[in-house]
């Protein structure tokens, strides 16, 4: 674990840069973790973000199918708002672990 | 006489019907178990099958061996149940009551959720989750003479997550014995960042993929499969080249559980994953592969799950609180190839760490390392899988939740 400034705020992150605490989120600070990976947040990373938060705080796995479930965007769309890796992005702007296996 | 009705006799339902054939009052209770077929697959096992380690004998038995005299089989499928009612349906039209209902019916394979898979299926696409799957890859991998061997995960959850590696590492052993590895190109294909995810799993078995030359594409969530041009092809248009493409496809509830009203988008039933009871009726329990709760879909879990599940059906059918014991312990073997394995043991709250197992410092199995004596242990698995786990007889110094004992937890 290691501390980090975000927007202004101490944070814990693991070596991976997730937050550890997913309390500890705002807005801010997805915004900053955003800019650190490139990606300027829309309205549409907005409500995905927050169905994430919703979703982890019901202790729903994070998957692909499910966000493409969502109503949100389809899984097409989520890639174009998460080049490259669409899952463990979000997951690191939405302040929650990254969506991982067993191993 | 009340009703105990299991669904599905799999590894989960069997366990619990020798587990409750010995705890509940027969006078007061009748216990029946249905499954609509009666080969009983021991399913870690149609790993080895594709490589001619294992024949179709070696995994596959009678259901009626396992289920104990007293409890009544019903070789049929269930086509519904109806929760509100405390009744279900069979496929032949007859309807069951029932006091108390586990439900047991698993997890499979789905290729049909991925566009254009069907096309290739069993010419250049194959499955090893199935046993028509692994024996279909024994006969192609008997006239296999190199190319692009690609091992591909669709999506997760799926049963065992380290049997897509698995698979790779003995391909690479297995390859190299033939004299193919230089003709073959290894490439593991995975929806997650990682072949490896945890952080001490990742830094202390990257060196595997390396050490075999297996290339790894990360991130990959597949829309489609063109098996003409042999193509699995990505949402954000990236393609990958196969020659062999050995699949997991989605794995899934059964429809069943869908066509009743108690699935998720995969069909698996919300579950309580401390006590196992269902969220939505308290005389309905789930057990094994059938369940949404976050432990892996394996059959360890399943053994450990069907301890806490007795006791908490016992505490139910006294109108006691059920107890929130189930941590989501995992045992599993992970085949490395070269006659080697590794051992892995966690729970919800602890990832695979490194350490020693059963007992502190003398082990004698290593965890979270590679050794001979933990593949001899996957071999053995098997023989306490067919004689000990399905009929319920607990296993010596391994319990049901987690011990810390020997485990370098940070
Ligand atoms: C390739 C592979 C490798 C694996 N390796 C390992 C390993 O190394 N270690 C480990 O611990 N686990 C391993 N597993 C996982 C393990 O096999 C499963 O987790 C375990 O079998 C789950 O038990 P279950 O009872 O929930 O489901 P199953 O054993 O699959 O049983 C479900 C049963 O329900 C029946 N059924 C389903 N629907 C209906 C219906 N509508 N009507 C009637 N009957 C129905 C089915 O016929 C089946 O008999 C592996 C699995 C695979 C596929």
């Amino acid at each position: 674990m290691v501390q980090k400034t975000l927007a202004g705020k101490n944070v814990e992150v693991n070596d991976e840069g997730y937050m550890t605490t997913p309390s500890e989120w705002s807005r801010d600070i997805a915004t900053a973790l955003a800019t650190e990976i490139g990606i300027t947040l829309t309205d549409k990373h907005w409500e995905v973000l927050e169905y994430l938060r919703k979703s982890f705080n019901e202790g729903v796995a994070l998957s692909l199918r499910k966000v493409g479930n969502s109503g949100i965007v389809d899984i097409k769309g989520l890639y174009s708002l998460f080049p490259g890796g669409p899952l463990k992005k979000s997951a690191l702007i939405a302040g929650i672990p990254k969506p991982a296996s067993c191993v | 006489m009340k009703k105990l009705v299991i669904l599905g006799a799999g590894s989960a339902g069997t366990m619990m019907a020798n587990h409750l054939n010995k705890k509940l009052d027969k006078a007061e209770w009748s216990i029946t178990i249905i499954d609509e077929y009666e080969s009983h697959y021991y399913q870690p096992g149609f790993l080895f099958i594709p490589f001619g380690i294992y024949k179709a004998k070696d995994v596959v038995r009678s259901k009626h061996d396992f289920i104990p005299k007293g409890v009544e089989f019903i070789l049929k499928r269930v086509k519904t149940i109806a929760a509100e009612s405390n009744t279900i349906t069979l496929a032949s039209g007859e309807t069951l009551p029932y006091d108390l209902l586990i439900i047991a019916t698993g997890a499979k394979i789905n290729p049909a959720e991925t566009a254009g898979l069907d096309e290739g299926w069993y010419k250049d696409i194959f499955d090893f989750y199935t046993l028509e799957g692994a024996k279909a890859l024994y006969e192609r991998l008997k006239t296999w003479t190199g190319g692009k061997m690609v091992v591909h995960i669709t999506e997760l959850p799926i049963k065992c997550p380290v049997a897509p590696l698995e698979f790779s590492f003995l391909a690479d052993s297995w390859l190299r014995k033939k004299g193919l590895r230089d003709k073959t190109e290894l490439i593991y294909v995975t929806p997650l960042s990682g072949a490896f995810t945890k952080p001490t799993s990742s830094k202390a078995l990257g060196y595997l993929l390396e050490e075999k030359g297996i290339k790894l594409v990360t991130d990959f969530g597949v829309m489609q499969v063109d098996a003409e041009k042999k193509k699995l092809i990505s949402y954000d248009e990236i393609e990958v080249d196969y020659d062999l493409l050995v699949t997991i496809p989605t794995n899934m509830g059964d429809r069943m559980i869908e066509e009743s009203g108690l699935g998720d988008d995969l069909n698996y039933v919300a579950t309580d994953k401390n006590t196992l009871q269902s969220k939505a009726y308290p005389n309905v329990f789930v057990i094994g592969d059938a369940t949404n709760i976050p432990a892996s879909k394996a059959g360890s879990v399943a053994h450990f799950e069907a301890e806490i599940l007795t006791e908490n059906i016992l505490l139910f059918l006294e109108g006691k609180p059920l107890k929130p014991d189930f941590d989501g312990h995992a045992n599993c073997f992970i085949e490395s190839g070269n006659g080697k394995a590794l051992l892995i043991d966690f729970n919800y709250d602890v990832e695979p760490v490194f350490g020693t197992f059963p007992f502190p410092i003398i082990g004698p199995m290593q965890l979270l390392r590679e050794s001979r004596l933990n593949h001899i242990g996957k071999m053995v698995f098997k023989w306490i899988y067919w004689n000990m786990l399905l009929r319920a007889i607990p296993i010596p110094l391994i319990t049901a939740k987690m011990s810390r004992m020997g485990k370098k937890i940070k």
